[in-house]
This record gives structure tokens, C-alpha cells and sequence, in this order.
């Protein structure tokens, strides 16, 4: 059996890509790709976590962010949809109404 | 029984004026004051049904229980249906019934027909909740409530700025007076622990002499406000800015007497003081000459009758002050025909005359108007004192009263015998310069008399001022017994007895009736020049009076001037700088955080996700190495 150190090393690999992915793309859909990487990272520490400690609470809670996932994926992306077609453009940059 | 049914009185009126309030404007022009006239006739016949009882001696007066508002201070919403209550319920319906009807002729064409009625509607019963209130809670409402329809009555016509000042005027003093009213009942409330008259009435002795001293002196306060006597009379004259009708409602026949029902109401707190007893009196006398003087000298038809009604009042607190009470309401009854007489005659003239109030500029009106012309002549006989009109059964018995009571109250008999002099002098003079002599009109007008609806009221007034008179007289006190159960325990001051007694008085104040109009006639019967040669043989007296003494000016300088300045002083001073700087300061705090924090708000997203990760690594950081 493979040490679950390994495995948290590659989740903490797979966030820090997702961080500084999100920090520095500027297109939409690419930082939205960080923000499924980081969470998916996050989901594997749990599973190799629950492994480690012998609990199953670990992959249920996995169950369940996964399913959240599904659906925070579609709003997500039906947003972007929309900013394209109202904007011809997904760069972030170019979406700073919020200043104050 | 018909008692029970006895707050239908108050609920007629009102439901009149909340229809009249909401449908009114729907309807066309007589219908809303004919249904306003209906709603009163109603409450009228009710209240005359509901009297029968009393008539027969088969009831002596009872308390009706509607609805439990605050029953641990006493005060319900009850009715307490005596003599009394009857007769001013009689009094207000009955009178208010003629006024109604009146006014669907006065004010035809009016922009605001449904809405006059409306108020009219809503002062009836709100008096009516004045006088029929069997608490001094309930009592309080109606006594604001017909201060509040006043108030909205003299401003009726509001786009003309006096009656708009006129208004708040009448609002403004009687709040002065309704303080008092405010604090008698403070006190009647610590020391009886209620407010409801049967509890408050029925063990009156406990109050003690000093406390029953000052409560009546601020019951005189509060009834000198609504009943127009020194100091706070200056408002009453100015409330004439209002249509004529409600002149003759509200401040001649009704609600100006609230006061004087106050007091007998009170009688049995009266009663336990002599000091409050000899100043009632006293404001009372001095009230009445001090009118009647100013009354003299007024051109404006309208401001003589104001004036009369304060002098007239005057008389009616010599007697409520004196214990005379039966005399004091007697005279409110009478006072009520031939005054509300004498305000819709005269409304009746300026309506013929295209709203002319100069008395100048009338004159030979008898031929053009005469129904106005005798009606309005009965009237002015009655307020003389003439018998067997209704003026002199009432005034005599209060001037016999004062005299029966002697001491400091002879030198008030007196005062009263002057005051009818020239009660009769002025409203001879009123009469004589509006109907008699040559037409002083403009080329304009083409007076003539009014509609049926206007001159049957007229006609029906001076017939009570002709017959009111009879109900107490020496050969027969029908009133007297009838008010009895009203004053049960209460020592009600009466005329000397004996026919001889009653003759040398009766006599005394007739010559000085008599004499008055004589004298009148006299003066003012004749060309122009004469009679404005007579007025300034009296020098500057005439002025004074015709000024009313400058009172107004000196309220105005020594109360109205300091109030406005102390006013604006806390308003520039105080307001401004403090409270608005307070809110004002709360405000910059708020904006200057936010401007601080602004420089967060980039609207870079990346920033955002920035911020949000820094902070959960300080978070993360301090929960392990602080946790």
C-alpha cells in the first residue's frame, strides 16, 4: 500500500496549481478550471485522510461535495455563458463594475 | 328601554360624517347636507324620547356602560344620561338640527359642500360625546375633539391666510386652557383613584378645601379656554373668520358652552370651595362688561355677536361661579335660541349682501328682508332682557340670584345690570344700522331674502326665543324641578322668593333693558352724519373699544413676540447646531469609514480571490499556532 503522505503531497500539489492558476489566468473559464482543481484536491485529502485514520466519514463527505460540485458547476458555467454573450469576452479584467 | 339605545345620539352624527367622509363627494349638492341634517334630526328625537323618562319622574338619571376601555382608572366609555346631559344633548341636536338645515342654503355653490357637512357631522358628535361622557376621560375626548372641529371649521375657507390664522389662533389658546383641564384631572385622579364622575362626585368631601380650591380654579382655566372668558377670550372674535353657520354652531350656541357645563357638571367640587366659587364669578362679571364694551364700537355684524357671546358667556359663569347653576344653564339654553337667532340672521344679511360685513355699508334692509328684519328683532329684544321673550327669564334669574347671594356678589349684580344696558344698547344699534335708515349698500347688490331652507330655521329659532323662557319661570320652574336629580346633594342658589322681590328686580333690569335700546334708537335711528358724530363724541374711548382694548397688540408683544423668539432660538441655537449636529456627525463618521474602506473594492476579481486566500492562510495560521 501506497503512504497516504504520497497522496496528500499530490492533493497539496494539485491546490497549489489551482491557487496560482486562479490568481494568474485571466480568462474566466480557465479560473473556473482552477477552482474545480482546488476543490478536487481538497476531496482527495479527505479520502486519503479518512484511509489513513480508518474512516468512512472521510468518502462521505466526498459523496456529498460532489454532488454540490454538480450542481455548482452548472451555475457556474451558465454565468460565464451568460457574461460571454453579454460581453463577447471572458477576460476578468474587463468585468470590474464592482470598484467602489 | 329607550336608554339603552341612547348611544345611538353620539353613533348618528358620526356615522354621518364617516359617510359623508368616504361617499360624500359622489353625491350632488343639497344630498350631503340633507343627510348630515338627518343624521342630527335622528339624534334629536332619540335624546327627546329618551328625556320622556325624566319628564314623568319615573327616572332620575342613570350611568350606561358601552365599552371597557381602561376600566382600572375608571375611565370607560360611558354614558351618563341625566337631566343635564338631556337637556344640553336637546340643547346641541335640537339647535344643531335648525343650523344644519340653515347651512344647505348658506353654503349652496360651495366647492367643498360634503366636506362642510362632514365637520358639522363630526362636532355634533363629538359634543355630544362631551356632554353625555360619564368620566372625565371620555369627557376630555370630546372636549379635544370639538377643539379639533373648530379648528377645522373656522379654517374652512384656508385659502384666505386670517382664517387660516384665525384657526390656529382657536387651536393655540385652548390648549392653554385645556392644560388646566389636563391638571384638575391629575389631581382628581390622585385623590379618588378614578376618573368616573360617580366615583369622583359621590365622595367629593374628601378632596379637602385647598385641593378643591385649586382643582376648580384649573377647571375655570379649562372652561375659560373653550368658553372664551378673560384671559383667553381673544380667539373666540377672530373664529369668525369661519362660514356663518358654524359661527353660530360652535361659537355661539354650543361648543362654547362646554365650559359652563364643566362647571355645574362639577358643581359638587364647586361647592366645597367659596375661592373658586367668588373668581369663577368674578371672571365671569369682568368678562361680561369687558365684551360688552368692545362689542359697542364693532362695524363687522359678526364680531358685535362674537363679542356678545363672550359678554353673554360672562353672564353665564356669574352664575355657574355664584352656585346659581340651574340659572347658568338656563340662560346656556336660552342664549343657545336667540344667539344661533341672531348668527344665521346675520348670515342671512351677508349672504344677501354678497358677503358684506360692514355695518356701515348696510341699513333699510327691513323692506328687502323681512323675515330676517322681525325674526332677528325678537332676538335682539330677548338678549335685552324684554319679557316675556326667553332673554329675560334667564337673565333675571341669574341677576336675582346674584343679588340674593349678596356681599361681594351684590357689587357682581351690579356689573350685570350695567352689562344688560348696554347689551341692549349695542344690539339695538346692530339692529338699527342693518334694517333701519337709508340703504348704504353697493349699486351691486340685490338683497333678498333667503330660501325656504334658510328662513324656516329662523322662523323656528324665534319662536323658541319667544316660548324658551317659559320653562322656568317664578309661576312655574319646570326646569328647576327637572334639573333637580342633576344637583341632588348640591346647594343650588336661587332668586330672592316672594313676588314683590322679583318685581323690584324684574323692574330694575328691564329699565336698564329698556333704556339701553331706547337710547340706541335714538342715536342711530337717524342719518349717517349724526350717528358717526355721536361715535366721536366718545373720543378716543370709541377707539379703544373698537380696537378691543389693543389686547390682541399686547399679547402679541408681551407672549406671541417672546414665544416666537424663544422658539427660533431653539430652533437656530439649539436644534441645528446639537441634534442635527449629532445625526449630521453619525453620518460623516460613516462615510469616512466607508471612503476608507473603498480601496479594497477593486472590482479586479483576482484580487478578490487574493484577499479571500491570504485570509484563510492567516486564519489557518492562527488556528494552529494560537489554537
Amino acid at each position: 500500500m501506497v503512504d497516504p503522505g504520497w497522496y496528500m503531497a499530490l492533493a497539496a500539489s494539485l491546490f497549489g496549481i489551482g491557487a496560482v492558476g486562479l490568481l494568474m489566468r485571466r480568462s474566466v473559464l480557465v479560473m473556473f478550471m482552477c477552482i474545480e482543481l482546488m476543490l478536487n484536491a481538497v476531496n482527495l485529502t479527505l479520502i486519503s485522510a479518512g484511509r489513513a485514520m480508518n474512516d468512512i466519514n472521510g468518502q462521505v463527505a466526498v459523496f456529498f461535495i460532489l454532488v454540490v460540485a454538480a450542481a455548482e458547476v452548472v451555475v457556474g458555467l451558465a454565468i460565464i455563458v451568460s457574461i460571454f454573450r453579454l460581453r463577447s469576452t471572458a477576460s476578468v479584467d474587463d468585468l470590474g463594475e464592482m470598484q467602489g | 328601554m329607550i336608554t339603552e339605545y341612547i348611544w345611538l345620539v353620539i353613533a348618528l352624527p358620526l356615522a354621518g360624517a364617516v359617510f359623508l367622509h368616504f361617499f360624500g363627494r359622489f353625491l350632488k349638492a343639497p344630498l350631503p347636507g340633507v343627510v348630515a341634517s338627518l343624521a342630527i334630526a335622528g339624534a334629536f328625537a332619540v335624546a327627546l324620547v329618551a328625556t320622556l323618562p325624566f319628564l314623568q319622574g319615573t327616572d332620575h338619571g342613570q350611568g350606561i356602560l358601552l365599552w371597557e376601555w381602561m376600566p382600572a382608572i375608571g375611565a370607560n366609555l360611558e354614558i351618563l344620561w341625566d337631566p343635564l346631559a338631556a337637556l344640553m344633548t336637546l340643547v346641541v341636536t335640537g339647535v344643531g338640527a335648525l343650523i344644519h338645515a340653515f347651512a344647505i342654503g348658506y353654503m349652496h355653490g360651495d366647492d367643498r359642500f360634503h366636506r362642510f357637512f362632514t365637520y358639522l357631522n363630526l362636532f355634533a358628535a363629538s359634543m355630544l360625546t362631551l356632554v353625555l361622557a360619564g368620566n372625565f376621560a371620555m369627557l376630555f375626548l370630546g372636549w379635544e375633539l370639538v377643539g379639533l372641529c373648530s379648528y377645522l371649521l373656522i379654517g374652512f375657507w384656508f385659502t384666505g391666510e386670517s382664517a387660516a390664522g384665525a384657526a390656529k389662533k382657536a387651536f393655540v389658546v385652548n390648549r392653554i386652557g385645556d392644560l388646566g383641564m389636563l391638571v384638575a384631572m391629575m389631581i382628581l385622579f390622585a385623590v379618588f383613584g378614578t376618573l368616573s364622575m360617580e366615583g369622583i362626585f359621590g365622595e367629593a368631601s374628601q378632596l379637602g378645601a385647598g385641593l378643591a380650591t385649586a382643582v376648580g380654579l384649573l377647571l375655570l382655566l379649562g372652561a375659560a379656554g373653550k368658553s372664551a372668558q378673560i384671559p383667553l377670550y381673544v380667539w373666540l372674535p377672530d373664529a369668525m373668520e369661519g362660514p356663518t353657520p358654524v359661527s353660530a354652531l360652535i361659537h355661539a350656541a354650543t361648543m362654547v358652552t362646554a365650559g359652563v357645563y364643566l362647571i355645574a357638571r362639577s358643581a359638587p367640587i364647586i361647592e366645597l370651595s367659596t375661592t373658586a366659587q367668588v373668581t369663577i364669578a368674578t371672571v365671569g362679571a369682568a368678562t361680561a362688561i369687558w365684551a360688552a364694551t368692545i362689542a359697542l364700537a364693532q362695524r363687522d355684524i359678526k364680531k358685535v355677536l362674537a363679542y356678545s357671546t363672550v359678554s353673554q358667556l360672562g353672564y353665564m359663569f356669574m352664575a355657574v361661579g355664584a352656585t346659581a347653576y340651574v340659572a347658568g344653564i338656563f340662560h346656556l339654553m336660552t342664549h343657545a335660541f336667540f344667539k344661533a337667532l341672531l348668527f344665521l340672521g346675520a348670515g342671512a344679511v351677508i349672504h344677501a349682501l354678497n358677503d358684506e360685513q360692514d355695518m356701515r355699508k348696510m341699513g333699510g334692509l327691513f323692506k328687502k328682508m323681512p323675515v330676517t328684519a322681525v325674526t332677528m328683532g325678537i332676538a335682539t329684544l330677548a338678549i335685552s332682557g324684554i319679557p316675556p321673550l326667553a332673554g329675560f327669564w334667564s337673565k333675571d334669574e341669574i341677576l336675582g340670584s346674584l343679588f340674593n347671594r349678596g356681599g361681594w356678589f351684590s357689587v357682581l349684580w351690579l356689573v350685570g345690570l350695567i352689562t344688560a344696558f348696554i347689551t341692549a344698547f349695542y344690539m339695538t344699534r346692530q339692529w338699527v344700522l342693518v334694517f333701519l335708515g337709508e340703504p348704504r349698500w353697493a349699486d351691486d347688490a340685490h338683497p333678498h331674502e333667503g330660501p325656504r331652507v334658510m328662513t324656516v330655521p329662523l322662523v323656528v329659532l324665534a319662536v323658541l326665543t319667544m316660548v324658551g323662557g317659559l320653562v322656568n319661570t317664578p309661576l312655574r320652574f319646570t326646569l328647576e324641578h327637572f334639573l333637580e336629580p342633576a344637583f341632588e346633594g348640591v346647594r343650588v342658589l336661587h332668586p330672592p322668593a316672594g313676588w314683590l322681590m322679583f318685581a323690584v328686580l324684574a323692574g330694575i333690569s328691564v329699565l336698564a333693558g329698556v333704556g339701553g335700546i331706547g337710547a340706541a334708537y335714538l342715536a342711530y335711528n337717524r342719518p349717517k352724519e349724526d350717528w358717526e358724530r355721536f361715535e366721536s363724541g366718545f373720543g378716543r374711548v370709541w377707539g379703544l373699544w373698537e380696537d378691543a382694548y389693543g389686547v390682541d397688540d399686547i399679547y402679541g408683544t408681551t407672549l406671541v413676540a417672546p414665544g416666537l423668539k424663544l422658539a427660533e432660538k431653539a430652533a437656530f441655537k439649539v436644534d441645528l447646531p446639537a441634534i442635527d449636529g449629532a445625526v449630521n456627525g453619525l453620518g460623516f463618521l460613516v462615510r469616512r469609514a466607508g471612503q476608507g474602506m473603498r480601496v479594497f473594492q477593486t472590482g479586479q476579481v483576482r484580487n478578490y480571490a487574493a484577499f479571500l486566500m491570504v485570509a484563510t492562510l492567516l486564519l489557518m495560521i492562527w488556528m494552529v499556532v494560537g489554537g
